[in-house]
């Protein structure tokens, strides 16, 4: 090694070389040291023990999905309560149980697991660990007195979107897809449904749905939530059929299905995309011009309302569930496309979500959480 | 999904200017002469690899820590706080993933005290595997498809679980003859194509992962799933076809452990023992010679990818049988290819890859406590990982970094 330095490099370069580093860490380097005093003054000081922890399923933290949301609604809840956290991400199913354990082993007060995947590992762990509590998200089969299950009833806000995607329709089809026909995706595609058959009913119009029979629960579906490209392809498929608002269940797949609807639309046509767990608006801004509104999971929201509880000792394992009427769902602002949605339609918006917080209207899905 | 392609390590790119070997094997081909060349390397070799490997790490485990990039800043007002900083940070991921891989005083509960056993849980697929690509790699061959291999033996053995009902015992065994059946079916491929059409073992073992995956996947959403789920995934494996667990419910570590150190001893006495170890070696060290005197190499490259392929079934039987209880793609996770490291740092001999196992078990079991307790994440774990690889494979950079002369061992003997 030293041979080959000598070698290649002139010895002035190398006087250059560390010149131009010491330089470099001076600059750096020259920052006030803080003072000693100072430090967090938590407000509350069983707060600052207070222990919050998330592990992810194999999607990881930046799936611009449900672990993220979770996520950055622990942080977030970190922040305004300024509890302790801990957080790990799983690869492979495998992983889950180890980290799992990892966080009793840590004292984790509450630990979020976020998916289904993860509710055989939640119940064994949970099992082992009584005096811990847990609250997993998207899954309502465990029931244990110390896990709290967390849920959406998604129909009711795809209800919305299917409302609002049926008025701008201009083909008088949209359209829908999924990853893989399981309910937390169903549900959805099942609300988007409903929502245009009201729209038809109420306004006499015959909007068609491509891409779900509510009937048969039996769809268009990419059958993977890792293949953007497929989105893409389903996307494509119905737009070729007609479809001009397209609402993908499919995770990372809504950015195919958001590039295939931009790629049309510069050939002429005018199709808008429904984004889905996030506003799309703000976590995929490079279709906010095509984006019509989004159909929300607010889990941040309820990632800190749980915390909160629990840190004040109302614990409780009655399942969570996300409906209009405590937001845990919602639909997203219209943002760009705020003109191309009528005044009336905004306004029989606003009474239909009054209709079903207070029941008026009845939104039913297969999926929806009992 | 992981995608398992990048994760394929080549060891010892051919162009590697290799310090001139002097007594340059003949004819058979750049493959042998590089498994020689990293065989060669003495027990030092891989010590200084994981160490060397441990300190690249704590680099980046330093510059990428917040507290040591602020503490930076002011350096020059305060040196000793960058220096502190540093050594915090350091000391609390390796601190973390020491404790959580064998003794950790300040868990919660007992069981959780004890991570040296999740060590060796995670330790036991590694071993079986690890043997496999070892066995191979006496022979001359390069195992790369331990993966499609343990993939097949957990298929097997899932099957064999999920679809007979036996009595306690016989059901296990017969699992686990399943899951060897499996693995050997699949080595045994690229065994055969190797000794009759002189097919090259890493190209065809590398396609036979791929044709592995999309097998399991094809039979996860068909023939194998689990009725009951909407995912692609088997149902779970009967109680009476589970390897029993040692140490009680608390733990994970199962019986599969001890037939991992048996398998251990077996291997040590097939290859330096009996006669076929014997031409297995022979085989290894050169084709040529071997067949020069009177030893059929076809034959010997059929039946080491048997043997080597039926390792690694087992290895699929103590992840369906032994920890995670149901079969489903990512069964496999990452062992197979994490086996031609274990196998090599354990410089292919049957003991040595025990000890590597254990320590890639350790970085497992550990790696989630630095990443849960450190908030360092377990990235870090596959970067140490990968240049304990580096540097193994180029044995010759470690001799230079230390100043190491090359010591040339006979053949490829331990």
């Amino acid at each position: 090694m030293k041979n080959l330095l000598r070698g290649t490099l002139k010895r002035g370069a190398t006087l250059g070389t560390v010149t131009l580093g010491a330089t470099a860490l001076l600059l750096a380097g020259c920052g006030q040291a803080p003072g000693t005093s100072g430090g967090g003054a938590s407000t509350n000081p069983a707060a600052a023990k207070y222990l919050g922890c998330i592990v992810s399923d194999s999607g990881g933290f930046d799936d611009q999905s449900f672990n993220q949301s979770s996520y950055e609604g622990l942080k977030k809840t970190v922040a305004d309560l300024g509890i302790k956290m801990k957080e790990a991400q799983s690869t492979t199913k495998a992983d889950f149980e180890p980290n799992l354990n990892q966080m009793a082993n840590a004292g984790c007060n509450l630990t979020f697991t976020v998916g289904f995947l993860l509710a055989d590992a939640t119940k064994k762990v949970a099992a082992q660990n009584k005096d811990l509590h847990y609250a997993i998200i998207d899954d309502n089969s465990i029931k244990l007195p110390n896990v709290k299950p967390v849920v959406y009833d998604t129909a009711q806000a795809a209800f919305l979107a299917g409302y609002a995607a049926a008025s701008v329709s201009k083909t008088g089809k949209v359209g829908t897809f999924g990853g893989i026909n399981i309910p937390t995706v169903s549900i959805f595609m099942d609300g988007f449904a409903e929502g245009v058959k009201y729209f038809n009913d109420k306004q006499g119009k015959n909007v068609q749905v491509l891409g779900w029979d509510v009937a048969k629960q039996q769809g268009l579906f990419a059958n993977t939530f890792d293949i953007i490209q497929e989105g893409t392809k389903a996307t494509n498929n119905l737009i070729g059929d007609g479809a001009d608002v397209i609402m993908p269940v499919a995770g990372p797949l809504g950015k195919g299905a958001g590039d295939a609807i931009l790629a049309a639309n510069k050939g002429g046509k005018d199709v808008k995309l429904v984004w889905v767990d996030s506003d799309g608006v703000l976590t995929a801004p490079a279709y906010k011009s095509i984006l019509l509104t989004s159909v929300i999971k607010t889990m941040g929201e309820a990632v800190e309302t749980i915390t909160k509880d629990d840190l004040e000792g109302k614990f409780d394992p009655a399942p969570y569930i996300g409906t209009l009427e405590n937001g845990g769902v919602a639909i997203a602002p219209f943002h760009d496309l705020e003109s191309a949605v009528s005044a009336d339609t905004k306004s029989q918006l606003a009474q239909l979500k009054k209709d079903i917080i207070s029941g008026a209207v009845k939104v039913e899905s297969k999926s929806s959480p009992k | 999904m992981t995608d398992p392609a990048p994760r394929t390590t080549e060891p010892a790119p051919e162009q590697a200017p290799l310090p001139a070997p002097t007594t340059r094997p003949r004819q058979d081909g750049e493959g042998g002469r590089v498994v020689r060349e990293i065989l060669s390397g003495n027990a030092v070799i891989s010590v200084l690899a994981v160490i060397v490997a441990l300190i690249i790490g704590a680099i980046l485990i330093a510059v990428t820590d917040p507290r040591v990039g602020s503490a930076a800043g002011y350096f020059f007002a305060s040196p000793g706080a960058t220096v502190n900083a540093i050594w915090a940070s350091v000391s609390d991921a390796y601190g973390a993933l020491l404790r959580g891989a064998t003794y950790d005083p300040g868990a919660r509960t007992w069981q959780g005290k004890l991570g040296i056993f999740e060590t060796l849980t995670f330790a036991t697929p590694l071993i079986l595997a690890g043997l496999s690509v070892t066995l191979a790699f006496r022979t001359g061959l390069f195992n790369i498809g331990a993966q499609g291999q343990i993939i097949l033996g957990a298929t097997f053995a899932g099957a064999a679980g999920f679809f007979l009902d036996l009595p306690v015992g016989l059901h296990l065994v017969v699992v686990i003859l399943a899951g060897a059946l499996g693995g050997a079916l699949w080595g045994g491929i690229a065994g055969v194509l190797k000794a009759k059409t002189g097919a090259h073992e890493v190209i065809v073992t590398i396609m036979l992962n791929y044709i592995a995956a999309a097998l399991v996947l094809y039979l996860l959403k068909n023939q194998l799933k689990d009725p009951n789920s909407t995912n692609p995934v088997s149902p779970k494996m009967p109680d009476n076809a589970l390897y029993p667990l040692l140490l009680g419910p608390n733990f994970r570590l199962h019986a599969g452990f001890i037939l991992a150190i048996a398998a251990v001893l077996a291997v040590g006495w097939l290859l330096n023992r009996s006669t076929l170890g014997f031409e297995y070696r022979a085989i290894g060290t050169n084709p040529l010679a071997a067949r020069t005197a009177g030893m059929i190499v076809s034959r010997g490259y059929i039946t080491v990818m048997l043997i080597a392929g039926a390792l690694a079934g087992l290895a699929g039987t103590a992840q369906v049988a032994g920890t995670e209880k149901s079969l489903d793609a990512e069964v496999a996770g990452s062992i197979g290819f994490d086996a031609i490291t274990v196998a090599l740092l354990g410089r292919s001999t049957p003991w040595g890859t025990f000890f590597a196992a254990l320590l890639f078990g350790a970085f497992k079991a550990g790696g989630t406590s630095m990443a849960v307790n450190a908030d360092v994440s377990i990235d870090i774990v596959a970067v140490v990982q990968s240049l304990i690889v580096l540097f193994i494979a180029a044995p010759p950079l470690i001799r230079s970094m230390f100043r190491i002369r090359a010591v040339r061992r006979e053949g490829a003997s331990a």
